[in-house]
């Protein structure tokens, strides 16, 4: 067979991929190439210059996103994606800016900027892949393990509070709230394409299966099992207020769009503010100074 | 060299006579100054002082040793900082605020009554700027055309005239002192 | 390396009466910075302020981020995105950074910081004065790599120091250090700014080849690889992970080994390019005294009297303080009967003396632990002792 005859057994996000680096290292059943696979598929359809979208990511299994995507992208440290982000978004404001990092990364060693971009209404994208536990390590509990849920730091289970993220997000300014599971792969998709589509801080939890990790650990099966309980718990809520989204073990999972308005962004802020304070001294940033 | 000590209450300013001095003293005359400050919290309400180091050179140590010229607008700055002064020194007082003990050595000792100065003129926080048109006068060490170029941008814009005028008023009241101190001789 | 002409809009031409904080961000102005993200902390904060107020005029962008650590990160972002950028901090904020300044070496990503210190450990002495944090300059974040960094000893080089980090940076694609202290950054003394025309900046080194054919970590003829920024079309990767030529991660000994001593040769290989020394009546002496940044000036009391003592004595001023000038330092401990090396700490650079002369001159350590400069009295005891 030659080569070119094979081209329809090409997967149509493989442009969006760097193949050179695959196979990737995501365990089998894990949930974090189906979000990237939505991710792929958001940009395939929107209309954007790929060339100005650029991709960070922190430390984790999330956080090796940026390695396998076919955009400018930054693999950095854990927990300074989103500062990374604002620094790369200010320099160069036509970028389209996507945070492509796990749980532990934006809301718990890097919980400080996921608050402080979203007050400031930076207008970035933030996807954040929450498997409830630190997977890279070893399975370890996380800011957002729920209670009772078993984690190799929680060996007698958790017995801590933990975040809901959609609830954090809001409560710090972000103007797009959104939280789908590894089910929800259209819906994913569609969140990253409006998010694409406006301005503002927007952030979108995909909740996946680890099953390597918290799934063995805490005895919930494979893959397939956890995609079920998505399927038979989750339900699908837009608008609801984000106060009531707490996961409990096993619980429900209450998905959807939470919150989607517009705010003027950290540079329009700066901009306006600075226009009406400086007169005629203040040339415009981000306009023709790239 | 000449080293010179500006000292009084946070507050009063003090960190300002410095800068005024040693930009005049740098921008307008020709002359290399380096002003350093105490910082902390002694510059706050407490003894606080700002000192001038001041030569025809490139100033290498930058700090005070033994001052030749004293300002003191306070009396705990001139408790803490008179003993240092030199035996040959010039020692520059509010009179009000300060009460100095008899001097020591060949100490040439001036007074003002800044605070009451500036009081009068509708402003007590332009003392300082009184006391350095005091200093200028006295110790001749600027012209008070340099003083007065290196306010902009010291002294907040919309006080400039106000502070001028107390500049004045204390070059003026130091003229006289000299003055009167030459006809003594 | 193309060396091009400072844009008169940052360029704040005139003689000004400044302190060293202010300076460093004219200095950072006039290198044509127009990032700043930074987080207030004494005796530092005045050079942020400067920025807040200026940049917004010369079309840059000020920042304050919610600490040190989104700080720096926000620096590399920025400089991938195509800006030059600074940021200033002291010792509890420069621990904080620490982190990423290993990801700006393993990125090969320009920055330039400046550090007011003060004195440490912990907290210490917000107001007062150290050299204490020149060791965690060279080595403070984990892992083998090199950086440059200088230390002023006034608020003209404050200025002037600045932009030459911002060129050592550029040329050399590493972060770069202001080391200064907080008696420089609070001395106010009169600024020199020259006209743009005579300000020579080093541009970024851009890749200009085929768009395939980008590799990140190339190296260059002069061992330095070619830069891009982000939205011009390369879609590269960038890691802090060891990485091949290609930017991609490659977790092994090999490839390690070749990353780490890029890094590492990159500086070092070009130490005689980079360090600069002031040295003043070297040929003759007995003693020769090693000094930096404010130190440096209280020296001079020290020297003048162990002058007019007779002894025969020469300084050493380490304007680039990393790299070290050890081939210098080698060559003239054949030579002398002993360094001293008085610094406001408890013996740091005199330990990179100590190596270098490697037992055929003593170092004179000089201590000082900070809060105050030294009394000249101790350093010219200190000469007395190694004229002996």
């Amino acid at each position: 067979m030659k080569k070119e005859d094979r081209l329809e057994e090409k997967n149509p996000i493989e442009s969006l991929l760097r193949m050179d680096r695959i196979p990737h290292i995501w365990c089998p059943g894990c949930g974090i190439g189906t979000v990237v696979t939505s991710f792929a598929e958001a940009l395939h359809k929107s209309e954007l210059d790929l060339d100005k979208v650029a991709i960070v990511s922190g430390i984790g299994c999330t956080g090796r996103v940026a390695g396998y995507v076919k955009l400018d992208s930054f693999h950095t440290t854990h927990g300074r994606a989103i500062p990374f982000a604002t620094g790369l978004k200010l320099a160069h404001p036509e970028l389209k800016v996507v945070v492509f990092s796990g749980d532990g990364d934006i809301a718990g060693i890097g919980g400080n900027h996921l608050i402080h971009a979203a007050r400031r209404n930076m207008d970035i994208m933030v996807i954040c892949v929450n498997n409830f536990n630190y997977a890279m390590t070893g399975g370890q509990v996380a800011a957002t393990t729920p209670k009772d849920a078993n984690a190799s730091t929680a060996p007698y289970g958790n017995f801590e509070y933990s975040f809901s993220l959609p609830y954090l997000a809001e409560a710090a300014g972000a103007t797009y709230v959104a939280r789908w599971t590894a089910l929800h792969l259209r819906r994913v998709t569609k969140s990253i394409q409006e998010a694409f589509n406006r301005r503002g801080f927007s952030f979108i939890e995909v909740i996946t299966p680890c099953v390597t990790l918290y799934a063995r650990r805490n005895r919930l099966g494979d893959g397939l099992n956890l995609l079920k309980y998505y399927y038979e718990k989750s339900e699908i809520q837009h608008g609801a207020d984000t106060r009531t989204l707490d996961i409990s073990y096993q619980g429900k999972l209450i998905v959807g769009k939470f919150v989607d308005k517009e705010k003027p962004t950290f540079l329009d802020c700066m901009n306006e503010h600075l226009a009406k304070v400086l007169g005629e001294k203040y040339q415009l940033y981000g306009e023709n100074n790239d | 060299m000449t080293e010179i000590q500006f000292s009084g209450f946070g507050g009063q300013g003090i960190i300002r006579l410095g800068l005024i001095s040693g930009k005049a003293l740098s921008l307008y005359a020709k002359k290399h100054a380096t002003m350093t400050q105490s910082f902390g919290p002694e510059a706050r309400g407490s003894a606080c002082s700002s000192q001038v180091v001041v030569s025809e050179d490139r100033v290498l140590y930058p700090y005070v040793s033994m001052p030749e010229i004293l300002v003191s607008m306070s009396q705990e700055a001139y408790d803490k900082y008179e003993p240092e002064l030199r035996e040959d020194g010039i020692l520059i007082i509010d009179k009000d605020l300060v009460k100095a003990r008899p001097a020591r050595g060949k100490i040439r000792t001036y007074e003002i009554p800044s605070t009451r100065f500036a009081e009068e003129l509708g402003n007590r926080i332009t003392a300082n700027l009184v006391m350095l048109g005091f200093f200028t006068a006295i110790t001749q060490i600027v012209s008070p055309e340099a003083m007065k170029k290196a306010l902009p941008g010291l002294v907040p814009g919309r006080f400039l005239d106000l502070n001028i005028k107390a500049f004045d008023k204390g070059y003026n009241y130091g003229k006289k002192t000299k003055d009167e101190e030459k006809k003594q001789k | 390396m193309k060396k091009i002409k400072a844009d008169p809009k940052g360029v704040l031409t005139g003689a000004h009466y400044l302190d060293g904080d202010h300076s460093l961000a004219e200095g950072g102005l006039a290198a044509g910075c127009r990032f700043f993200a930074g987080y207030p902390i004494t005796p530092s904060t005045e050079t942020a302020e400067r920025f807040s107020e200026r940049i917004p005029k010369v079309g840059g962008i000020f920042i304050q981020m919610e600490d040190e650590l989104a700080s720096i990160a926000a620096l590399i972002g920025a400089v991938w995105g195509g800006k030059k950028a600074m940021t200033v901090t002291s010792g509890p904020g420069f621990s904080l950074m620490m982190e990423n300044i290993g990801l700006a070496c393993m990125m090969e990503t320009p920055i330039v910081i400046a550090n007011v210190q003060r004195g440490g450990p912990s907290t210490g002495l917000p107001t007062l004065t150290g050299q204490q944090d020149m060791m965690q300059a060279k080595w403070g974040s984990h892992g083998d790599y090199e950086i440059i960094a200088l230390s002023p000893d006034s608020p003209q080089e404050c200025f002037d120091l600045t932009i030459e980090a911002f060129n050592l940076s550029e040329t050399y694609r590493v972060p770069t250090f202001v080391m200064t202290d907080e008696c420089v950054g609070h001395m106010h003394e009169k600024v020199v700014i020259p006209p743009a025309e005579e300000i020579e900046l080093v541009e970024r080194k851009w890749y200009t080849g085929p768009k395939d054919k980008y590799l990140p970590y190339k190296p260059d003829k002069d061992m330095i690889p070619f830069m891009v920024k982000a939205g011009d079309g390369y879609r590269f990767h960038t890691t802090g992970l060891t990485r091949d030529e290609r930017g991609y991660p490659v977790i092994n000994a090999e490839c390690q080994d070749v990353c780490v001593h890029h890094l590492v040769d990159k500086i070092n290989k070009n130490a005689d390019k980079i360090i600069k020394l002031e040295e003043q009546e070297i040929d003759n002496a007995e003693v020769i005294v090693i000094s930096y940044g404010i130190t440096s000036r209280v020296t001079t009391r020290a020297v003048e009297q162990a002058r007019k003592a007779g002894i025969k004595i020469g300084t050493i001023r380490l304007i680039t303080v990393w790299p070290f000038p050890e081939k210098r330092i080698k060559e003239l401990a054949k030579k002398v009967k002993a360094f001293v090396v008085p610094e406001i700490n408890c013996g740091q650079v005199v330990l990179e003396v100590e190596r270098c002369a490697a037992g055929q001159a003593p170092a004179i350590h000089v201590p000082h632990c900070g809060g105050w400069v030294h009394d000249p009295d101790d350093i010219f005891k200190a000469i007395k002792e190694a004229a002996k």
